[in-house]
């Protein structure tokens, strides 16, 4: 499945971070995903949210800057071997791993990872047949 | 000790202003045939070379800036032709263009005889081996010296600056007993020496250090880790370069040498000529150079002129040192910045997408300057990844050290970070204790 990513731009100074939490929990912002990147003076915060929109609104407003991007969700079985078989799938149609991060999962047994690549839709239309393209909204949002 | 020209140097002051006005006189009449920017400025303060009969009259012509090297960029304020010019030395200016002047056969001979009388009067002859580790190139500092050395015969090492080991091992292999550089070169050489305890094996006995403020705190620790004694040097491109002013052996004051360059203090603000004596800008009139004139040179520089007799015997009135400046600009690891330049570089990047918003940090790291720059992140370059940031910073990192010869750490900051403040803002903090 195919969702939108919010990025944002740490800089470094202490706190940063934890005034973009605040920033999101005071507008009723879910996190389900987050993952940090950072170099020696600055770090990117890439997040999957409940409402991408609304929450680049809010951080834009405090000061922050972000983007919305597009991702991929994708679903692995939640047994050894699942991971090796959803990369496999994508490395041979050389679809590229720009980065990946771990999400939560709302059902018992299934695994999220948000992947994200240079071709979405391509990526998307891969996994789609598969049981790596069974992900729904459902298991990421509190719906 | 020894003058390298006795009777230039100890003129009485009657034959001294004598001398300046004969001179003073012959300058503006030849700038105001040839410079167009300088005639202009006459014609319109309603004067002709005419009017100029002596130094009684210096203080009616028009005054000249930094300014004028960018308006009139490259040449347009050369006074001969490019036929005559030998030589061309360039540094920065108040926005990205750099500044050039332009040096005859002349020039360049007195501007060795400059440097080489204070190489005299701190006892260097042609026995002595000079190890010039200031930048040689566009910069003034590496070739003034070198000149001035060559000039009383002495042995040079033209090693410019940087490769500190190898700094270090010519002066020792090579018995250097003099080195010229930027005092703040001399203390980090210094460290190393003694780091490496080598001191013993130096033959250094003296060190003319200039370019960039220095105070009488680092003077005592580099000659107490160079064992020498340490000299101060005064100059600037638009007059010259180093050797407009110059310690002797007494080291009190910098003597200007009055028969090339007339030095005026003036209020910076009301632009009236001081009294002797008075703390203000220092101006100067070069009066023999040829290729190159400055008439009333604005430096920015703030200081005050010393006219009583000195020890040493020369008549040539001593400046003190440099206690400030009158505009913005940052001396940096030797290296004259404007923040003005930085913030045309800013605007230059991305088609206005970074805000030419900005906060400078100097400050001096084991007596190395530091220069650390805030910028506003652009949310136009912003991807989801950390590649795009670093390629930013990079960015305006290179485009800096091009335009300023400098490098500097660029640290990227949340947008409306930087606080703005109506007029003038605050960009600068320079955390350098120099006193």
């Amino acid at each position: 499945m195919i969702v939108k990513q919010l990025s944002a731009f740490i800089e470094n100074k202490a706190g940063r971070l934890a005034e973009l939490a605040e920033t999101l929990a005071a507008n009723d912002v879910d996190v389900s995903a987050l993952s940090l990147a950072d170099s020696a003076d600055y770090g990117v915060a890439r997040m999957i949210v409940s409402d991408p929109e609304k929450a680049a609104k809010v951080l834009r407003e405090s000061g922050v800057i972000c983007k919305i991007t597009s991702v991929l969700a994708v679903a692995m079985e939640d047994t050894p071997g699942g991971f090796a078989k959803v990369l496999h799938l994508l490395k041979n149609q050389s679809h590229e791993i720009k980065y990946m991060y771990a999400c939560i999962s709302r059902h018992e047994g299934k695994a999220l990872m948000i992947v994200s690549v240079e071709n979405v839709d391509a990526a998307e239309a891969l996994i789609a047949g598969t049981s790596a393209g069974n992900v729904h909204p459902g298991d990421i949002y509190r719906l | 000790m020894a003058m390298l020209n006795e009777r230039e140097e100890t003129l009485s002051r009657e034959e001294l202003e004598r001398l300046q006005s004969e001179r003073l006189v012959w300058q503006v009449k030849r700038t105001y045939e040839r410079v167009e920017c300088f005639r202009k400025r006459m014609d319109e303060a309603g004067l002709t070379p005419d009017d100029i009969h002596g130094i009684e009259d210096l203080h009616k012509l028009p005054f000249s800036y930094k300014k004028d090297l960018r308006d009139y960029y490259p040449y347009g304020l050369f006074a001969e032709p490019l036929k005559n010019i030998v030589r061309v030395h360039a540094s920065s200016g108040t926005t990205g263009k750099r500044i050039v002047v332009g040096y005859t056969k002349n020039d360049l001979d007195l501007w060795a005889d400059c440097f080489a009388r204070m190489l005299t009067a701190i006892g260097a002859t042609d026995e002595d081996v000079v190890q010039v580790s200031y930048g040689y190139g566009l910069f003034t500092g590496g070739l003034g010296a070198h000149d001035g050395a060559t000039r009383i015969g002495a042995t040079v090492i033209p090693m410019s600056s940087g490769n500190t080991p190898l700094q270090i091992q010519n002066m020792i292999d090579f018995g250097a007993t003099i080195l010229c550089c930027t005092p703040s070169y001399a203390l980090y050489i210094g460290e190393e020496i003694e780091r490496a305890g080598l001191k013993d094996q130096l033959k250094l006995k003296a060190g003319i250090f200039g370019a960039e403020p220095w105070t009488e705190n680092m003077r005592r620790e580099i000659e107490e880790k160079l064992g020498i004694k340490a000299y101060d040097i005064y100059g600037l491109s638009e007059i010259l370069g180093p050797g407009v002013g110059c310690e002797c052996e007494y080291q009190e004051g910098m003597h200007v040498w009055e028969d090339h360059f007339i030095p005026e203090i003036i209020d910076p603000d009301t632009c009236e000529v001081l009294p002797k004596g008075a703390t203000g800008e220092l101006v100067f009139t070069t009066i023999t150079k040829e290729g190159f004139p400055a008439i009333r040179y604005r430096t920015r520089d703030i200081c005050s002129l010393d006219y009583t007799p000195c020890k040493c015997g020369r008549t040539h009135v001593r400046m003190r040192k440099p206690t400030g400046r009158s505009d913005d600009m940052l001396i940096i690891r030797g290296v004259n910045v404007f923040p003005s330049q930085v913030e045309e570089v800013l605007l230059s990047i991305g088609g206005g997408e970074i805000t030419p918003n900005y906060f400078i940090t100097v400050d001096r790291v084991d007596n190395n300057d530091t220069f650390d720059l805030d910028v506003e992140m652009s949310e136009a370059f912003f991807a989801d990844d950390v590649k795009s940031i670093a390629a930013v910073e990079r960015t305006i990192a290179e485009k800096l050290r091009s335009a300023l010869g400098l490098g500097v750490k660029v640290h990227l900051v949340n947008p409306k970070s930087i606080a703005r403040s109506e007029g003038k803002a605050k960009r600068v903090l320079d955390k350098r204790k120099l006193s």
